[in-house]
């Protein structure tokens, strides 16, 4: 199986401390003052240019906020944020808004370069085949730098832009859906995101087009106590279809930094949605200093009849990570999935998991989460699967495996079920292994190493999951796996 | 060859080996009988490196080199392998994706280039064929859900894959129906060689019909207490352990 070799060859690369992603890029930067007031927030807007709505919509948010707690229901623990320690603002200095690529600066291209991503058209075009091209949007610490295939997805109809020009460009689309599948008074962190949000994407694609390549949004945290407040929105109309993908990566510090980020998802009738996520902030060291804490609000929206939303998440990174990708099946005959595997390594912690909504008729939900706590970690997953009082022939099916790992680290699960129609049907299994000694043993005998016994189980535990992915995101995410698990043997 | 000399292995301080010696040449097929908790398997996962024994004195040798010094998959890259008594389950990898990874870690391991695709599933055929083991097993993830003859034929498939020098037999012939008794033994007749040697571990004579032993040791409280040629397995058979578990009180 060379992919398991690839991982292989890629574990024994990487450094003591895994993470691949940590080095730091110098460039300058504009910064909005230290912390969070009025006034901040109306020097994000007008940095974005943003017209008048658009900043009250942020001001309401804010004053909406400061009457709100943090929530502390998850299964994870850490020092009390002090959000007027954090930056809610940084763009590159010389050019904030690049019309092209030869305008941004160099510092940052070689970024891209470095973590993989290209930004370049022509270089996407020379060696790949077209079926396998990828569109980006580059989001570097409060401001996308760069799009690419804007122009061709124009041609399509599709629009694919930072969410900052589309507030300029298509107001009355934003103004229609954003807010909309997450209210803006719907969490502690959606709430801050909605008063201080900097970058994200937009995508929307038209009645009955099929959306032409994979869409993808790359995040990238660089600047010190800074926060990401990214948000998306991505509206596929009656009959489209879109596969969208994240990307995140962040420096290594020592000091933790929030990223707080809101996606909305909206399938119009007999559209289609895949989101998927590759999130790998950095996760701190070994003895838990540092690291990123991801507290996500991302919620789809099934609001046709027949449409299908599914989210797809390989998560790595982050010393905490909050998210619960989440689906509202309001259209009739609508479907819900979520896939995700969650890795946890030396102190991180993860609460994350979905909510499926049965609102509409015989609306179908499925739910595939796979855990693998490893080191010292804590890895909960938390769902909720509702069937609403009309939801006649609501379905649901639940399949929750947690894999451990040493005898250091924990894997919780806590399933809530609520059906208030009783023609729903709602099935839950749950499982919980662990790598014992005898398997590893097994293996080695037959001339395996340690690291190679693990890669090998794991990717047979993950692998329904990793199908979800695109291609070539899934050999990706594979060996990223891998490179979150180094050290857990042995 | 494999040499051990007075090997003393003890686990959670309760001594199981008690100074064993034992020496399997070139070509030979050893049987080792012995009454239940005599030591055998606390023997072959010695020899293979399981990490719990605490090994208090003695050597294991297999053609000179040191195998106590070896981690377990060196061990198995040097030739030696264990058809498990138990072979254990793994969840979510195919049998088909398991025994490439295993042929091509040795092959790493040996300085050797991987296996093509169409070399692997040729070799994988042929031996599967030959242990009437279906294409669809191979398919489902390795030992799982498998009946306890299904694992054991397994066991052998994967021996005849990897090609080992010296191959241990935990009681391979547990669970086996009458056929496919007759099918894994001549599996392993197939792979008899000068240069390959065997440790057949059983309880039956009735094995030992279809593999015949060069030489059969008797194994009472953790030593060697008789040698011999393979009427000694039949001696045992109508006579049982009786003399042999004098000598353990002793
Ligand atoms: N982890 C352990 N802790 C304590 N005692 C153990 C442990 N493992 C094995 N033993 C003991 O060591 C002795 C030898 O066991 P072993 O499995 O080697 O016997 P065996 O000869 O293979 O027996 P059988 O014929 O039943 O397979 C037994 O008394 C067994 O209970
Ligand atoms: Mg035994």
């Amino acid at each position: 199986m060379p992919a398991v070799q690839e991982t292989i060859d890629q574990v024994r690369l990487i450094d003591v401390d895994q993470y691949k992603y940590g080095f730091e890029t110098e460039v300058e930067m504009e910064k909005a003052p230290k912390g969070l007031s009025e006034d901040v927030i109306r020097f994000i807007s007008a940095k974005k240019g943003e017209p008048e709505w658009m900043l009250q919509w942020r001001l309401d948010a804010y004053k909406r906020w400061l009457t709100m707690k943090e929530p502390t229901w998850a299964r994870v623990s850490y020092d009390k944020i002090d959000y007027n320690d954090i930056y809610y603002y940084a763009a590159p200095k010389n050019n904030p808004a690049p019309k092209s690529l030869d305008e941004v600066d160099p510092e940052i291209l070689k970024t891209y370069e470095k973590l993989g991503i290209p930004l370049r058209e022509q270089e996407i075009l020379a060696g790949v085949e077209p079926r396998n091209r990828v569109a980006v949007d580059a989001v570097f610490d409060s401001v996308s730098v760069a799009t690419t295939f804007k122009e061709e997805l124009k041609k399509a109809g599709v629009i694919f832009m930072p969410i900052s020009e589309a507030i300029r460009e298509y107001p009355d689309l934003v103004r229609q859906y954003l807010g909309s599948v997450v209210p803006v008074t719907d969490n502690y962190f959606a709430t801050l995101n909605s008063a201080v949000f900097t970058d994200g994407s937009f995508v929307y694609v038209p009645p009955g087009v099929r959306c032409p390549m994979e869409l993808s949004t790359y995040f990238r945290i660089n600047e010190k106590n800074t926060g990401q407040f990214e948000r998306t929105l991505i509206i596929a109309d009656k009959g489209s279809y879109v596969s969208y993908l994240e990307g995140c990566t962040a420096p290594k510090r020592d000091e933790n930094q929030l990223h707080a980020a809101v996606v909305e998802l909206i399938a119009l009738d007999d559209a289609e949605i895949k989101y998927s996520t590759v999130q790998n902030w950095y996760p701190g060291d070994a003895e838990g200093r540092g690291g990123i804490y991801n507290f996500v609000t991302k919620r789809g929206d099934c609001r046709g009849k027949n449409s299908v939303i599914t989210w797809t998440q390989v998560e790595t990174g982050s010393a905490i990570t909050w998210k619960y990708p989440s689906c509202i099946l309001r259209g009739d005959n609508s479907r819900g999935e979520f896939y995700s595997i969650a890795v946890s390594n030396g102190m991180q912690q993860v609460d994350s998991g979905t909510k499926m909504i049965h609102l509409g008729k015989n609306t179908t939900s499925r739910i595939i989460s796979k855990g693998i706590a490893a080191g010292r970690s804590e890895n909960t997953y938390r769902g909720l699967v509702s069937a609403h009082r009309k939801a006649t022939g609501a379905r649901n099916f639940t399949n929750c495996d947690s894999l451990l790992i040493g005898n250091q680290c924990g894997a919780h699960t806590v399933p809530y079920i609520e059906s208030k129609n009783a023609s729903a049907v709602f099935e839950h299994e749950a499982t919980t292994s662990k790598i014992s000694e005898d398997q590893m043993f097994y293996c080695q005998q037959r001339g395996l190493s340690e690291e190679e016994a693990t890669a090998l189980i794991v990717n047979g535990f993950v692998k329904d999951v990793l199908q979800q992915l695109p291609m070539e995101f899934a050999v990706e995410a594979q060996k990223l796996i891998s490179i979150s698990l180094e050290g857990s043997v042995g | 060859m494999l040499e051990i000399k007075n090997l003393v292995v003890q686990i959670e301080d309760k001594r199981i080996l008690n100074g064993l010696d034992l020496t399997v040449n070139n070509g030979e097929v050893a049987a080792i009988m012995g009454p239940n908790g005599s030591g055998k398997s606390t023997l072959s996962y010695v020899i293979a490196g399981k990490e719990d024994y605490e090994v208090l004195d003695g050597e294991i040798l297999l053609d000179g080199q040191n195998l106590l010094e070896m981690e377990p998959d060196q061990r198995a890259a040097a030739g030696v392998f264990l058809a498990f008594q138990y072979p254990l389950e793994i969840p979510g990898v195919a049998s088909m994706t398991f025994l490439k990874a295993a042929m091509n870690a040795q092959r790493k391991a040996r300085g050797d280039a991987e296996l093509t695709m169409p070399d692997f599933i040729k070799r994988v055929n042929a031996a599967a064929t030959q242990l009437e083991i279906p294409k669809d097993m191979l398919k489902r993830a390795l030992n799982v859900g498998f009946s306890g003859g299904e694992k054991k034929r397994m066991e052998i498939l994967q021996m005849a894959l990897l090609q080992p020098t010296f191959c241990i037999l935990d009681e391979t012939d547990s669970g086996l129906d009458i056929d496919a008794l007759r099918i894994v033994s001549e599996g392993v007749n197939a792979l008899r060689s000068p240069d390959r040697s065997f440790l057949v571990i059983t309880h039956y004579q009735r094995l030992l019909n279809h593999i015949v032993p060069d030489t059969v040791h008797v194994m009472s409280a953790g030593r060697i207490v008789k040698s011999g040629g393979k009427e000694l397995a039949l001696e045992l058979e109508a006579n049982g352990y009786a003399d042999y578990r004098e000598s353990e009180a002793a």
